[in-house]
């Protein structure tokens, strides 16, 4: 077993090290500069990796989870009720809410008889595990494939419902993730939060 | 004769801006070429084609922090980048760019000064250029500047000596000093090159240790000596340092294509049925094309040898080259006689 590992390679360029003597050519070390050059002259013309960034934004996995959305429903409610699932499942706590009492005058508002008055996501705390959404029995809040964007001071990555909350005439698309697996996963009875 | 004298002002002025606008571009070439050859694309976000890049770099340069030790030799301090600097574009001096323009009744050449001994200039100018390293170094009054000034010192010195013995061999077989003469002696294909391979190689070889470029980039120690001589240096100053490598490396190249590769003459030049400007002005862009070549080939080798060690380059220096000039010279007089 032992020798078998000894055979493994990482990659198939690997070189035996030996430390014969240099025939006269090759002390010489021109043939091997030029070789040298010549590969490096190759590289020239081969096809760049660079992705112009501004322009081109390199391609995200299907799957990948970015920064959170609090969706609102057919009629433009928000969907929360402010049950706290999400900031219970959540391992890094980057959630919290205060929840509110819904005003007869703001059924056009909320979709449940509680919401969320406030709702805070700490995006430097957040490790993007998906666990909210998972957890989530209203399919409020869904990861989307945005990018949280940079900023100069720590407050600016607490986001509150004015970053979170799509808007009425933007909505964002979250139908991407929603792969087969992932609604099979939320489907699953046997997990806690679906039961 | 006011004429000439209005002429050759003219030349020097054109000279030193073409040196300084060509090393701005060699810049932006090097980093250019440094992305291609790791299959990236380089700077091309300041203008089209990232041109105006070098104007970026010099701007941020003037705008850094100019700090200057409190310790320092304060005349030294500033005399050592500007020396440099100075002695990188005196060289130009006495390269022929061209053969002789005929206007009406006067001859303009195209060099600044024809002097007789072009090639003995050439080292003296470039052998001074140890004294901007070391002053900066010894100035800077900093322990790790003056050991980065002194190995640079003897690196320079050491491979002065394989250079001017490579060229010996040229000045045997051309029996000349004068870079004019020399490159007017390769006319068409009979150019040193062909005579003088293995001078040529040892030539390349120290134009390379002597304008501190990769492999032998020993003064920009940036692990040992954190940055060699230019340590304490910042803003221009250090710029002028590094710029000057730039407007050593386009000099070389250009001494270089004149000792080994027929500087202005291109082959067949004469089939071409030009008048006598015209071929002059054909054989200053051959000339050019020439120089550019060389520029090329020092950012070729710099990213793609890995640096050498200090032992190894001072071994490399004085038991490799040196010898094999001396073999040279010994090999271009045998067939010197026998030829006579």
């Amino acid at each position: 077993m032992n020798q078998d590992l000894n055979k493994i390679k990482l990659t198939d360029r690997s070189q035996v090290v030996s430390n014969k003597k240099m025939t006269l050519l090759e002390k010489f070390y021109l043939p091997a500069i030029f070789k040298g050059l010549y590969v490096t002259f190759t590289h020239l013309f081969r096809k760049k990796t660079t992705i112009q960034f501004p322009e081109v934004k390199r391609p995200v996995s299907s799957i990948y989870r970015g920064m959170h959305v609090l969706k609102r429903d057919e009629e433009g409610r928000e969907r929360c009720t402010a049950c706290g699932l999400c900031a219970l499942s959540c391992p890094a706590e980057a959630i919290t809410m205060v929840a509110k009492e819904r005003l007869e005058s703001e059924k056009h508002l909320y979709r449940e008889e509680k919401y969320a008055a406030v709702y805070e996501i700490n995006m430097l705390r957040c490790i993007y595990c998906g666990d909210c959404e998972t957890a989530c029995p209203k399919e409020a809040i869904f990861l989307t494939d945005r990018f949280v964007p940079s900023e100069e001071a720590r407050d600016n990555f607490i986001y509150g419902k004015d970053k979170l909350l799509e808007p009425i005439d933007a909505r964002i698309d979250v139908s991407k993730r929603q792969t087969p697996e992932v609604l099979a996963f939320k489907k699953d009875k046997t997990q806690l939060h679906n039961k | 004769m006011d004429v000439i004298i209005l002429f050759k002002t003219a030349l020097i002025i054109v000279i030193l801006l073409l040196s300084l606008v060509i090393a701005m571009y060699a810049t932006l070439v090097e980093r250019k070429i440094a992305g291609f050859f790791q299959d990236r694309l380089g700077p091309n976000r300041a203008g089209i084609f990232g041109i105006l890049q070098p104007v970026a770099d010099g701007v941020k340069l003037f705008f850094k922090e100019e700090f200057m030790p409190a310790t320092a030799d304060k005349f030294l301090y500033v005399l050592g980048p500007s020396l440099t600097m100075l002695i990188a574009l005196l060289g130009s001096a006495v390269i022929p760019w061209g053969n002789t323009l005929v206007i009406g009744n006067n001859v303009f050449p195209l060099q600044v000064a024809d002097v007789n001994i072009g090639i003995l200039y050439v080292f003296a100018v470039t052998s001074i250029g140890v004294y901007g390293i070391m002053i900066g170094g010894w100035s800077s009054n900093n322990k790790y500047a003056l050991m980065g000034a002194v190995r640079s010192a003897s690196q320079m010195i050491s491979y002065e000596l394989a250079m001017g013995m490579s060229i010996i061999a040229i000045v045997m077989m051309s029996g000349t000093l004068s870079l004019k003469d020399i490159v007017a002696q390769q006319h068409g294909l009979h150019w040193n090159v062909w005579y003088q391979p293995i001078g040529f190689f040892v030539f390349v070889i120290s134009a390379f240790a002597e304008c501190n470029r990769t492999p032998f980039d020993l003064p920009e120690c940036d692990s040992e000596l954190i940055g060699g001589y230019h340590t304490e240096y910042s803003s221009m100053k250090l710029g002028f340092y590094l710029f000057s490598e730039y407007i050593n490396m386009f000099i070389s190249s250009a001494i270089i294509s004149s000792l080994y590769f027929g500087g202005y003459n291109f082959p067949f030049m004469h089939e071409l049925g030009l008048s006598h400007n015209w071929l002059t002005i054909a054989g200053t862009i051959a000339f050019f094309i020439k120089i550019s070549f060389f520029i090329f080939l020092f950012m070729w080798v710099r990213w793609t040898l890995p640096r050498f060690r200090y032992d190894q380059l001072m071994r490399f220096g004085w038991k490799v080259l040196l010898p094999w000039a001396i073999i040279n010279i010994v090999a271009t007089g045998i067939i010197e006689l026998v030829k006579h």
